[in-house]
C-alpha cells in the first residue's frame, strides 16, 4: 500500500511539471499582455512595470524563476489586482466552491445511490425504465442548458428562489447552484450504482442471505449495497473533475465569486500568474482525489491488489 | 462442369447466403427502437443543417431593426427574432451546421491519433507500449478543459483551432481501447500468417490489424461526437468558441440565457435542438454497442 501512493506520488511530480511547463509557454505565447491598456504607456513606464515583474529577463529566465516560486509554494503576484498574491486570491474566493461543489458531490451520491439501488430492485420494470430514462436525460442535458431554464421557470416566473447571487451562502441561493451541478453527476451515479447492484443481486452469497430468509431490506442495505458501491469509489476522482468543470459554468450563470469564475475572467485579462497558479491548483487537486480514491476502492475492496 | 447451369435452370434453391456478422450487426440495429428513432432524428437534423440555411427567407446574419425581439411566428420569424432583429430559425440552422461539423471534424482528428497512437503501442508492446500509455496516463490526470480555455485565450478563437484543441483532448480513451484491442488481436493466427507472409509491422497494423478494429472504434465515434459538441458548446458559452456573427448552438444557448426574460423562445429553441442532437446520438451510440458487441447484452 504504502509503495502504491509513493509511487503514485513520483509520477504526479513530473506530471504536474508537465503542467506548469504547458500552461506558462502557452500563456506567454498568446498575443497581447497584462498590461496592455485603451491607452498605450510611454515606453519607460512599460519597461519599469515589467522590470517589477521580473518580466524583462528572457522567457527562460523567467520560466526557472516562476519554477523555483511553485517549488517554494509562492505562486506570484497577481498582474492585475495591485498587492495580492495568487495564493491570497486563491484562499479568498476557494471558499465558494468548496461549499458549492462538497453540497452538489453529497447530492449527487444520496440521489444517485437511492436511484440507482430502485432501478436496480425493479429490473426491467417500469420504475426502473423511468430512472434510466431520467439518467439518459441527465446526461444529454448539458449544466448550461439546465440552469438558465430553472432560472427562467424558478426565479424570473415563479419568484420561488432567488435567480443569481450568493447571499453568504443562505440555503435558497444555494438550491439551483447545486441542482444544476449535481444532475449530471446523479445521472452518472445512479447508472453505476444500477450495474453493480444487478450484478450483485445476482451473486451466490446474496442468494446464500436469502437463503437464510433474512428480510429483503436487510440483504440490499447490508450485504449487497456494500459491495455494489465499490466501482462507485473509483469514480469519485472523475466526478470531482467533471464537478469542477460544471463549476465554471454554474458561478457564471448564477454569479457566484468562486474560483471558477475567476478563471475566466482572469484569463480572458492575460492575468499570466493568476491562471497557472489556478491551473496548477485544480491540477493537484485532481491528482490528489483520483489517488484518493483508488486508494479508497482498495481499503474497500480486498480483490484489489495495489501494486 | 455442366451439371451446375443444369441444376440452376431445373429451379433449385440457390446456396445458402452466408451471413457476416456486419448482416447480423445490421439487424439487431434495426430491431433496436431507441437506435432507430436516434438515426432518424439525426438524419433529419443534418438534413436541416444542410439544406436549411440556403432555404430561410433570411440570411442568418441579417439585422433587421423593424424585428428586434419578435417572437415567433411575427414578421415571418418562424422562431422569433433576437435582440438585433436576426432571424433565429436562420441563425439556429447555421449554429447546428457548425456544431455538427465541428462534432465531425474533431473527432476525426480524435480518432486518426486515437487509433494510431493505440495500434503501435499495442502492437509493438514491451518498452514503447508502456511509455505510450504512460504519456496518456499522465494527459488522463490533467484538467484539460482548463487547457483548452487556455489555448482559445493563448490564439483567439479561431474554427481550426476549435477543432484541433477538442480533438486532441478527446483521443484518449480511443487510443486506451484500441491498444487493448490490438493486443487480442495479435496473437491470432492470421497476424501471424501475415509475419510469416513477411509483411513489415506497419502493413500488418495498416492492412490487418486496424480494419479488424472497426466495430468498438465506430461505436466509441458516435459516442465522442456529442461529446465534443457539448465541449464546443461550454466554450461558446463562455465567450471563447464561436464568435458573433456565426453562431453555433452553445453561443445560441448563451445569447438566449442573457435575454432569456425579455424572450425566452431565445433559449428555448436552441436548447431543444442541442439535447435533441446529444440524445439521437447517445441512443445510436448505445444501439450500436448491443448490436456490434452481443457480449454485453
Amino acid at each position: 500500500m504504502f509503495r502504491f501512493i509513493a509511487r503514485r506520488l513520483l509520477v504526479a511530480i513530473p506530471t504536474l511539471f508537465a503542467v506548469v511547463t504547458l500552461a506558462f509557454f502557452m500563456m506567454r505565447a498568446a498575443p497581447g499582455g497584462p498590461f496592455d491598456m485603451d491607452r498605450k504607456l510611454s515606453p519607460q513606464i512599460e519597461a519599469n512595470v515589467l522590470a517589477k515583474y521580473g518580466m524583462n529577463k528572457p522567457l527562460a529566465a523567467q520560466y526557472l524563476d516562476y519554477l523555483a516560486g511553485v517549488a517554494r509554494g509562492d505562486l506570484g503576484p497577481s498582474l492585475k489586482y495591485k498587492d495580492k498574491s495568487v495564493l491570497q486570491i486563491l484562499k479568498e474566493n476557494y471558499l465558494v466552491s468548496l461549499e458549492l461543489g462538497l453540497s452538489a458531490m453529497v447530492l449527487a451520491a444520496l440521489a444517485g445511490v437511492s436511484l440507482g439501488v430502485l432501478a436496480a430492485m425493479r429490473q426491467n420494470r417500469p420504475a426502473d425504465a423511468g430512472v434510466m430514462a431520467v439518467a439518459i436525460l441527465g446526461v444529454c442535458i448539458p449544466t448550461f442548458v439546465t440552469a438558465p431554464l430553472l432560472v427562467l421557470v424558478l426565479a424570473s416566473k415563479l419568484g420561488w428562489l432567488p435567480g443569481a447571487g450568493w447571499n453568504g451562502g443562505a440555503l435558497s441561493s444555494l438550491v439551483m447552484p447545486v441542482t444544476v451541478l449535481a444532475l449530471p453527476q446523479i445521472a452518472i451515479i445512479s447508472r453505476l450504482t444500477r450495474a453493480g447492484m444487478v450484478e450483485v443481486l445476482h451473486s451466490n452469497y446474496v442468494r446464500t442471505a436469502r437463503a437464510k430468509g433474512l428480510p429483503e431490506g436487510r440483504i440490499v442495505t447490508r450485504h449487497a449495497l456494500r459491495a455494489a458501491i465499490i466501482p462507485l469509489v473509483s469514480y469519485l476522482g472523475p466526478a470531482c473533475a467533471g464537478l469542477i468543470t460544471g463549476s465554471l459554468v454554474v458561478e457564471k450563470i448564477f454569479n457566484l465569486p468562486g474560483l471558477g469564475k475567476f478563471f475566466v475572467i482572469s484569463a480572458l485579462q492575460r492575468d499570466y500568474t493568476v491562471v497557472m497558479g489556478m491551473v496548477i491548483f485544480y491540477a493537484a487537486l485532481i491528482l490528489a482525489l483520483n489517488l484518493a480514491s483508488d486508494v479508497i476502492a482498495a481499503a474497500l475492496d480486498p480483490r484489489i491488489r495495489l501494486a | 462442369m455442366s451439371t451446375p447451369v443444369l441444376i440452376e435452370a431445373r429451379g433449385a434453391p440457390p446456396a445458402p447466403k452466408g451471413r457476416s456478422l456486419w448482416d447480423d450487426a445490421r439487424r439487431r440495429l434495426a430491431r433496436n427502437r431507441g437506435a432507430v428513432a436516434g438515426m432518424t432524428v439525426l438524419a433529419l437534423l443534418v438534413l436541416a443543417a444542410a439544406a436549411g440555411p440556403a432555404l430561410c427567407p433570411y440570411p442568418f446574419d441579417q439585422v433587421n431593426k423593424a424585428d428586434v425581439w419578435a417572437p415567433p411566428l411575427q414578421h415571418g420569424h418562424l422562431l422569433g427574432a433576437d435582440a438585433l432583429g436576426r432571424d433565429l430559425l436562420a441563425r439556429l440552422l447555421m449554429g447546428l451546421r457548425v456544431s455538427l461539423a465541428i462534432g465531425l471534424v474533431a473527432t476525426f482528428v480524435s480518432l486518426a491519433i486515437g487509433v494510431t497512437w493505440g495500434a503501435v503501442a499495442g502492437f509493438a508492446g514491451g518498452r514503447l507500449d508502456e511509455a505510450m500509455m504512460r504519456v496518456v496516463d499522465v494527459l488522463y490526470s490533467l484538467p484539460f478543459i482548463f487547457f483548452v480555455i487556455l489555448l482559445m485565450v493563448t490564439f483567439g478563437s479561431n474554427f481550426v483551432l476549435i477543432f484541433v484543441a477538442i480533438g486532441a483532448v478527446e483521443w484518449l480513451t480511443m487510443s486506451r481501447i484500441v491498444r487493448g484491442q490490438t493486443l487480442a488481436l495479435k496473437q491470432k493466427e492470421f497476424i501471424e500468417a501475415a509475419r510469416a507472409a513477411g509483411l513489415g509491422p506497419g502493413a500488418i497494423i495498416a492492412r490487418h490489424i486496424v480494419p479488424n478494429l472497426l466495430g468498438p472504434v465506430v461505436v466509441y465515434v458516435t459516442l465522442t461526437i456529442p461529446a465534443v459538441i457539448l465541449a464546443e458548446s461550454f466554450l461558446s458559452f463562455l465567450g471563447l468558441g464561436v464568435q458573433p456573427p456565426m453562431a453555433s448552438l452553445g453561443s445560441l444557448i448563451a445569447a438566449g440565457a442573457q435575454d432569456m426574460e425579455l424572450a425566452p423562445w431565445l433559449l428555448i429553441f436552441p436548447s431543444a435542438v442541442m439535447v435533441a442532437a446529444l440524445m439521437s446520438f447517445n441512443f445510436i451510440g448505445d444501439g450500436l454497442r448491443d448490436a456490434i458487441d452481443p457480449k454485453d447484452r
